[in-house]
């Protein structure tokens, strides 16, 4: 999956003479994608539960509405336009419908037992209408200034230093979680990795992530901007003129904040283990006496919530929340999820797979924008991407199961 | 061993579906360190009236005695908790999983902070495992690359790792070479003798005939007749599973 990403991107940036592998596009790619990931980390539970949902772009539009709505038009009647709690009160609010119309899904999923392609292909209908009709199709702009930071731009980023913190902090967590495991498994007389092996891969994620740092602090604010910054520090500009960095965007921290959230549900909770063991045999998970309609419910829930987030990170973005906002939304999350290994019968995927393949997805999209691709083109180009990608999987995977067996 | 309270006593157990009464008033006692063979052909209702025990099915009338004390088994996490462990004829294994996750699923080992805690239940695995299958080293592999044998001590581990009173074992040989056979057998008297008290559901006589201190037949969702084995012969049995009618014994 790296592997195809990195030949993505060098082939890209070569066609499109050295255009692609810059800090700017990588950063605008990275924000770009965000609202994607989040809600691609949520598929792949979804799917590996055996279940779809087809509602989520429509899902992200109410529920940038209902955000909209709250901060321009509900709060500041309240408590006036500069309030510092507009912007929590509205992704609450946000949040909060987002996890009542995943508990819906879920609820008539699991106990009124109708299939999750037709509830959520009704969602992708209903919740569209919903969004219009809240403002009867009227756009709602501008957003609280806070709210904004969750879209990236100039003030939507953490700036150099924080992101040096940031990557400090990975860095540290990363040699921390090796260390432990090894303790662990060294505590129970289980058989060690040799140590040069954890090194290379404890290393290559480091590196991994001061490359990210590196790409951040290397794409500065437009002078102006940092002009207008050091003003209002009382800076003094130097006549070579200003460079601030961006340093990583607030919606990428949410992107990767949300995916290590449910990477740990997934993978270390009771909850995760179950939606695995439902997607891998459902009569077993019920015999085994796991509540199978709870875990849906749980799963459809997670997956509306998430679908706030990525609304949040997406109408601030746009500084505006329109009723088509995050149409087609739902055949890029799947189709990321797909591509990040998936599998649409169920029981196996992996979150940080779905991210890369979201951010797959996004690099071709925008590195055929870079190329000067006519639409059509481009979108003839991500339908085939997809198969090919899902037919190499099945490949692949076919080929190291006969290796196994 | 009759006189004793029996471990379970199932009384006028009865369940339809879809107006068709797949078990009708069927009545069957385990006692502690039995094993009982429950025998009949396919759809004789054996699977069916085993799992109104095991927690699958809610029986539509009929009682169940758990030393002698009426229990009301409503999901097969309430049979868990009365000591009753089902080794189902599919086994029940989520394929996706290690076998650790599996022995666990339903009741995993947590740390602390409430996390699930793979290396303990890796580790407590193993421990089982080595009793059952000495030979088994794909721990880290998804059960769905393990050979039938494999798969089945994994079921078999998940079923006496929680110090099960009552085994239910439905067609336990089905899938298995005569080596594994033999292994399985092993294990079945050697829990007999720890005081367990075992069903072996098969609807082939000669799996459990040199096993089961009683035969128990049924036919079109009746009981026939039990009968302990050493008073019966194979051909007796036979024609109690094929004709349906009690021979003349005792």
């Amino acid at each position: 999956m790296l592997a195809a990403l990195a030949l993505i991107w060098v082939g890209v940036d070569i066609l499109s003479g050295g255009a692609f592998l810059t800090p700017r596009n990588l950063w605008n790619l990275s924000v770009q994608t965000a609202s994607v990931m989040v809600m691609a980390t949520g598929m792949v539970l979804v799917i590996v539960a055996r279940h779809i949902d087809l509602s989520v772009g429509s899902v992200l539009g109410v529920v940038g509405m209902v955000m909209g709505v709250t901060q321009t038009e509900f709060l500041p009647r309240l408590m006036g336009y500069d309030s510092p709690f507009i912007w929590v009160l509205a992704l609450g609010a946000g949040v909060a419908v987002g996890a009542a119309i995943g508990l819906l899904h879920g609820v008539i999923i699991a106990y009124l037992g109708v299939p999750a392609f037709i509830v959520t292909l009704g969602g992708l209908l209903v919740w569209r209408g919903c969004a219009w009709w809240i403002t009867s199709g009227r756009t709602v702009a501008p957003m609280d200034d806070a709210f904004r930071r969750m879209g990236g731009g100039v003030e939507g980023a953490i700036g150099s230093s924080w992101t040096w913190v940031v990557g400090v902090l990975a860095v540290a967590a990363i040699v921390w979680r090796a260390l432990h495991a090894r303790r662990r498994r060294q505590q129970v007389g289980f058989a060690l990795r040799p140590v040069w092996a954890e090194v290379v891969v404890a290393g290559l994620a480091c590196a991994g992530v001061l490359a990210v740092v590196l790409v951040a602090n290397s794409y500065d604010l437009p002078p102006r901007v940092a002009e207008r910054i050091a003003a209002a520090r009382g800076l003094v500009v130097p006549p070579e003129g200003l460079s601030i960095a961006h340093g990583l965007a607030v919606p990428v921290l949410i992107a990767v904040g949300a995916g290590i959230v449910v990477t740990f549900l997934a993978r270390r909770t009771r909850f995760g283990r179950y939606v695995f063991a439902l997607g891998g045999n459902p009569e077993a998970a019920e015999l085994s006496g796991v509540d199978t309609r709870r875990i849906t419910v749980l799963v459809f829930v997670l997956m509306g919530v998430l679908c706030a987030v990525a609304a949040a990170i997406s109408t601030a973005r746009l500084n505006a929340a329109t009723n088509a906002q995050g149409t087609l939304d739902e055949l890029y999350v799947i189709a990321a999820t797909v591509i990040g290994g998936t599998s649409l019968s169920g029981g196996l995927g992996t979150v940080a797979g779905a991210m890369l393949g979201a951010l797959v997805m996004q690099s071709l999209q925008s590195g055929m924008v870079l190329m000067g691709l006519d639409t059509p083109l481009q979108n003839i180009v991500v339908g085939l991407v997809l198969v090919v990608a899902v037919w190499l999987d099945r490949l692949y995977r076919s080929r190291t199961l006969k290796g196994a067996a | 061993m009759s006189a004793a309270q029996p471990l379970v006593a199932m009384r006028g157990m009865s369940i339809s579906f879809g107006g068709i009464r797949a078990v009708d008033d069927v009545s069957l006692d385990l006692h502690a360190g039995e094993v009982v063979g429950l025998l009949g052909h396919n759809g004789a209702g054996k699977s069916t009236f085993i799992k109104m025990l095991s927690g699958a099915y809610h029986p539509d009338a009929g009682e169940i005695r758990i030393d002698g004390q009426a229990v009301t088994i409503n999901s097969p996490r309430d049979a868990r908790r009365h000591g009753i462990e089902t080794i189902y004829q599919t086994l029940a294994l989520a394929d996706n999983l290690d076998a650790a996750a599996n022995l666990f699923l339903g009741r995993e080992l947590r740390t602390a902070w409430g996390t699930l805690d793979d290396v303990a239940m890796e580790a407590e695995t193993r421990q089982v495992m080595a009793r059952l299958n000495p030979h088994f080293v794909k721990f880290k592999e998804p059960v769905r690359a393990l050979s039938g044998g494999q798969r089945q001590a994994v079921a078999i581990a998940r079923a006496i790792h929680f110090n099960a009173r009552i085994l239910i074992m439905d067609e336990p040989t089905a899938a298995l070479g005569p080596q594994e056979t033999k292994q399985v057998a092993d294990l079945i008297l050697q829990l007999k003798r720890e005081g367990i008290g075992i069903f072996l559901i098969s609807h082939d006589i000669h799996d459990v005939f040199d096993l089961a201190d009683r035969v128990a037949v049924m036919k079109n969702g009746k009981m026939v007749g039990t009968a302990p084995t050493h008073a019966v012969t194979k051909d007796q049995v036979l024609e109690m599973i094929i004709l349906g009618t009690r021979p003349s014994i005792q």
